[in-house]
């Protein structure tokens, strides 16, 4: 289990990390939702003893990452898959790791195994894909079979197959009982890998729940109504005290379903040309509880305008 | 002592400390052999053993470099990160490295030390160079120590500048230009001079201990090799104390 509590990092008058108290339960892949540049891996680095927190601190089962005796044994973290040297190959990477902290040489081969590279252990890891060189990362994660993970945006640049992989791999790894902690910048990504979400946006958490939780809640469903006669039917609803927006010829009505929806037109005598629930898209939820911390933003609209910069962390 | 062999898996597994350590003997020795092919004839000077040991500075720089790029490279492809993630005590981490820095750093400096004179004495048999004075000892076996020492000073410069080109532009500079230009200034030039590390080293070694302007000296041999010393240790210390405080 992870735990970070009151975690801040500024860096001058910049805060990149504010206040931030989460928990990772065991068991579970945990999400860290956030857009770019709103702290996830400054919060990692942090967790990891790699930066020094300017207040508040990250335990994990209750300790300090510097006060872990051999880590690896206890946590495995993929920050950056080219953390390695390019000329250095993928075998001899893992057996410096290993030896650090005491770990059997054949588990190296072990771990080498289970990313399947084992047929590009002794090329130069410099010569690596970037879906190769995450597969080493994980390999380096795993070496001292730890109990609590963490992976920085492990999916990005891969291609459908590696996204695949890593998400059944992250499953599994949580299903052996391990807690691990998955940050992405892309919601429906971890819609799919994530039992549960911590979200921030500029440094400050948005909200921890559940996956499910989150997504209901972020996500409003509405339905659309087209006829050539809904002006009786919006009265209706009026009174059933739902909210209505027009959308060009047609109604979008939220909180209430089609069901109810079709039983009030057939009080009301309308004829109905489309009745049809709508689900927004999980993009549009995560930025709308994401919009006002997004570090740069940009104003496509506005024509001649230019994009205004809001004073960026590091 | 498994911190220890994590670094020399690390050091021995790229290409560059293996080249540096052939150029870092090929040199020197190469030179000092060009050198004793033309070396006697009427009119020239004396020959002790020191004379054989002049260009050992060569290697010493290429030492310099390699000791430099050990954590610079480290530091530029992010494995000081994953150094530091799987040891978090930084001071065991760095310390660990500095022993596996300097001790092939010694083994070089042995075989350039010894190798110079042997080569030279191979091309120029003159009695004068047999080993027969404590100072013609120190002249050659003295080398691994002053390599030594000038690993873990360079490996101390480049864990405070942390990049490749400025730690090695400065470790080359200083000791190629600056120390030798220092003389230049009027009056106050030679004392400032007398305390620099590299001279110091030198003098330890013993080049030209017979020019003019050596004769009177702040330290002997063996003082000067612990001033040289504590220079290293402190810029050493400096270099992990910066460590322990900065993000990674």
């Amino acid at each position: 289990m992870i735990e970070a509590v009151g975690l801040t990092k500024s860096y001058g008058k910049t805060l990149a990390v504010d206040n931030l108290s989460f928990s990772v339960p065991t068991g579970r892949v945990t999400g860290f939702l956030g857009p770019n540049g709103a702290g996830k891996s400054t919060t990692m680095r942090m967790i990891l003893g790699l930066d020094t927190p300017t207040g508040g601190s990250a335990l994990i089962d209750g300790k300090r990452y510097r006060d872990l005796h051999q880590p690896l044994r206890t946590v495995g973290a993929l920050l950056d898959a080219k953390w390695v040297h390019p000329n250095r190959s993928a075998r001899a990477h893992l057996q410096w790791l290993a030896r650090s902290n005491q770990l059997p040489a054949k588990r190296v081969d072990e771990v080498l195994e289970i990313v399947g590279l084992t047929a590009v252990a002794n090329k130069r890891a410099g010569g690596f894909s970037l879906g190769m060189s995450q597969r080493l990362g994980i390999a380096a994660a795993l070496l001292g079979d730890p109990q609590v993970l963490l992976f920085d945006e492990p999916v990005n640049g891969l291609d459908p197959e590696g996204i695949l992989w890593i998400r059944k791999f992250m499953h599994r790894l949580a299903e052996e009982g391990r807690t691990v902690f998955v940050s992405s910048h892309l919601l429906s990504e971890m819609a799919l890998t994530a039992q549960e979400l911590v979200v921030i946006g500029r440094g400050k958490l948005i909200s921890q729940s559940s996956t499910e939780d989150f997504v209901a809640q972020a996500t409003e469903n509405t339905v659309r109504v087209r006829g050539p006669q809904l002006a009786a039917l919006r009265s209706a609803l009026g009174q059933a005290g739902v909210s209505i927006r027009d959308e060009g010829e047609s109604l979008v009505v939220s909180g209430m379903d089609c069901a109810d929806i079709g039983e009030l037109a057939a009080r009301t005598q309308t004829v109905l040309h489309e009745l049809s629930p709508q689900r927004g898209s999980l993009e549009e939820a995560f930025m709308q509880l994401t919009g006002d911390s997004v570090e740069y933003h940009t104003e496509i609209a506005d024509g001649p305008t230019p994009a205004t910069l809001v004073p960026a962390g590091k | 002592m498994s911190l220890l062999e994590a670094e020399r898996i690390k050091l021995f597994t790229t290409r560059s400390p293996w080249w540096c350590g052939l150029l870092a003997i090929a040199l020197p020795v190469g030179l000092t052999a060009l050198i004793a092919t033309q070396a006697g004839g009427p009119g020239s000077a004396e020959f002790d053993a020191s004379a054989t040991q002049l260009l050992t500075g060569l290697g010493r720089s290429v030492v310099m470099v390699m000791a430099a790029l050990s954590i610079t490279s480290e530091y530029r492809f992010g494995t000081i990160r994953a150094t530091f993630q799987a040891v978090p005590n930084r001071t065991s981490a760095l310390l660990a490295k500095t022993a596996v820095t300097a001790v092939p750093a010694a083994l070089i400096g042995a075989v350039v030390g010894f190798g110079s004179w042997a080569v030279f004495r191979l091309i120029h048999p003159d009695p004068a160079l047999a080993l027969d004075s404590a100072a013609d000892w120190r002249a050659v076996a003295g080398q691994p120590l002053v390599f030594a020492i000038t690993a873990v000073l360079s490996l101390g410069v480049g864990i405070l500048i942390r990049q490749t080109a400025g730690a090695v532009a400065v470790l080359l500079v200083y000791s190629l230009l600056v120390e030798g230009l220092v003389g230049l200034i009027p009056k106050i030039g030679d004392d400032i001079q007398h305390w620099m590390p590299f001279f110091a080293a030198d003098r330890f070694i013993g080049v030209q201990a017979d020019a003019p302007g050596l004769q009177e000296l702040p330290l002997g041999p063996w003082g000067y090799l612990a001033y040289f010393a504590a220079i290293a240790v402190a810029v050493l210390a400096a270099g992990i104390l910066s460590a322990g405080r900065r993000d990674a």
